[in-house]
């Protein structure tokens, strides 16, 4: 082995290797690069015993999920004065108290806009077939209980205290005939002003007190025990042209609500609850 | 300096030979041994079941469609993404999923436990028009899914296929695969059966139409199970750490 020589041309010096008189430049990695690499190794052995990364051996700092575990504690430790106050009240005595009612309406609108807001729409419009929660009309009551029990068990959903009720399919079944199915529509239309056809309408009277009032009551005023919606007013779930009634009653649309008891907690629903109450006023 | 050693090492073809085979080893020592303690990474958690053979078909109907390149499938643990979308995804929840969804953007929602949270209409009428129930919805339509039947021709091949890569699928649920497929796109079939075999399947209404299977049916079943396996009200995460 020789010497390293310098190579004449460019000053540098060689590596010392020779083949058939060709030599190689010895340009080195410039120094600050290779101590920043020294470093980075150095880091990664230290940083090594505080997150490991090897599965089930303990570092020094927390895995994420025990970090996770403290800082949720963290902050329901800074909301502890609201939730225990919403834990030991019931819907009407949140109403009631100035800064738990300001607490529940924004937790409660939260949870809104991410569980809520799909079906019945941003601030509770609804959509067709998702009933408006922005009016005063309910289908399966309004009082506070009623809406905190809607909430956690659904409507038609598989928990085993759900609401559950079920509108006969008139016209599926044959229980009635396709005129008939069209009078009594039209008598539904009447009773908020708007059958189209008003000698059709007369002769759905009959028809109606027959098959619908069980349900809907005598006078199409609803009934809440059954979800049985109120057909006197101009609210429409599945809408209110006579089309559109008259394929209700032929083949019946049952909307699904999903149970939210054990998906959120108590706390959450009770805000939920009350955020819903204020929407479009609810019963006392 | 240092090239005199390189010059040993070149000039000894033995040695270099030994060398290298130690810093390969190294490499694939750091590549290999992590694979063997992928088992002690699963948490053991009660209820994670194979897809049933119509939820599976979803699945695939997922993947077809990309629904992965937009949701991901991965709660992660930070206080925001629980808060939101509830308990943090576990390792066991995707243990039998080939490929696995959790995905790496989200245009869209997360869907780890969209499960039960909204109903089979909804679903139905949301991926036929998702702007007539959601209005800020960027989420192309999918209408064309509740048209097209669903390929069921091939359900048993398709679940040996899942067994060869170690989804634990039973002698029986291959059998009644088939049956398994249609009685859960039909909700006035017998559903004991499916409902023994896999737990928590949706069978309720799917796409309403009971008289034939389309790939609506299966991709509703399919969102339908997500997440809901493991039951959070009974496992904590201490409970998990120790189990791992």
């Amino acid at each position: 082995m020789t010497t390293p020589k310098k190579d004449e041309l460019t000053g540098v010096a060689t590596t010392g290797h020779e083949w058939d008189g060709l030599t190689e430049l010895n340009n080195p990695l410039p120094r600050w690069w290779l101590y920043v690499l020294y470093a980075t190794i150095v880091f990664g052995v230290i940083y090594a015993f505080f997150v490991p990364p090897i599965p089930g051996v303990e570092g020094i700092l927390p895995t994420t999920r025990q970090a996770l575990s403290e800082r949720v504690a963290e902050a329901r430790e800074g909301q502890a004065t609201f939730l225990t106050g919403i834990e030991n009240s019931d819907a009407a005595q949140i109403r009631a108290d100035g800064e738990l009612f300001a607490f529940a309406t924004a937790g409660g609108a939260a949870s809104f806009a991410e569980n809520c807001a799909p079906c019945h729409g941003a601030g509770g419009a609804g959509a067709p077939g998702y009933p408006s929660l922005a009016d005063d009309v309910w289908l399966w009551g309004g009082t506070l209980g009623d809406i905190e029990a809607t909430i956690i068990h659904g409507v038609r959903s598989d928990d085993p205290d759900t609401r559950y009720s079920e509108m006969l399919a008139f016209g599926r079944d044959g229980i009635l005939t396709g005129a008939q199915i069209g009078d009594v529509a039209n008598y539904v239309l009447s009773l908020s002003g708007k059958a189209p056809d008003a000698q059709a309408a007369a002769a759905g009277k009959e028809i109606f007190a027959e098959n619908c009032t069980s349900c809907h009551g005598e006078n199409g005023e609803g009934m809440q025990e059954l979800g049985a919606p109120a057909l006197d007013d101009a609210i429409w779930l599945y809408g209110g042209t006579l089309a559109d009634v008259e394929t209700q009653i032929t083949n019946p649309k049952h909307g699904v609500m999903p149970a939210w008891g054990g998906r959120l907690d108590e706390t959450t629903i009770k805000m939920l609850t009350v955020y819903v109450s204020t929407l479009g006023g609810y019963e006392e | 300096m240092s090239f005199k050693k390189h010059e040993r090492i070149e000039k000894n073809l033995t040695l270099m030979a030994v060398l290298v085979l130690i810093t390969v080893s190294i490499g694939g020592l750091v590549e290999i041994v992590p694979l063997y303690l992928v088992k002690s990474t699963i948490e053991q958690v009660e209820g994670i079941r194979p897809y049933s053979p119509l939820e599976m078909r979803g699945r695939d109907i997922y993947i077809r469609e990309g629904c992965y390149t937009c949701h991901s499938q991965q709660i992660r643990p930070f206080r925001d993404e629980v808060e939101r979308y509830g308990h943090y995804s576990l390792a066991a929840e995707s243990m039998f999923d080939h490929p696995f969804q959790w995905g790496s953007k989200r245009t869209g929602p997360d869907l780890a436990r969209v499960g039960g949270k909204y109903s089979d209409d909804w679903h139905v009428a949301h991926l036929i028009d998702p702007r007539a129930l959601v209005p800020e919805s960027i989420m192309p339509p999918y209408a064309f899914l509740a048209e097209r039947d669903l390929q069921t021709d091939d359900i048993v091949a398709r679940i040996e296929t899942n067994v060869a890569v170690g989804v634990p699928y039973t002698e029986e649920m291959v059998a009644n695969a088939m049956a398994d497929l249609l009685a859960q796109a039909n909700p006035d079939a017998d559903h004991d059966g499916l409902l023994t075999r896999y737990p928590g399947a949706a069978v309720t209404l799917l796409d309403g139409d009971p008289s034939r299977v389309t790939e609506m049916d299966a991709l509703v079943a399919y969102l339908q199970i997500l997440g809901r396996m493991v039951d959070f009200t009974n496992t904590a995460v201490e409970d998990l750490e120790a189990a791992r």
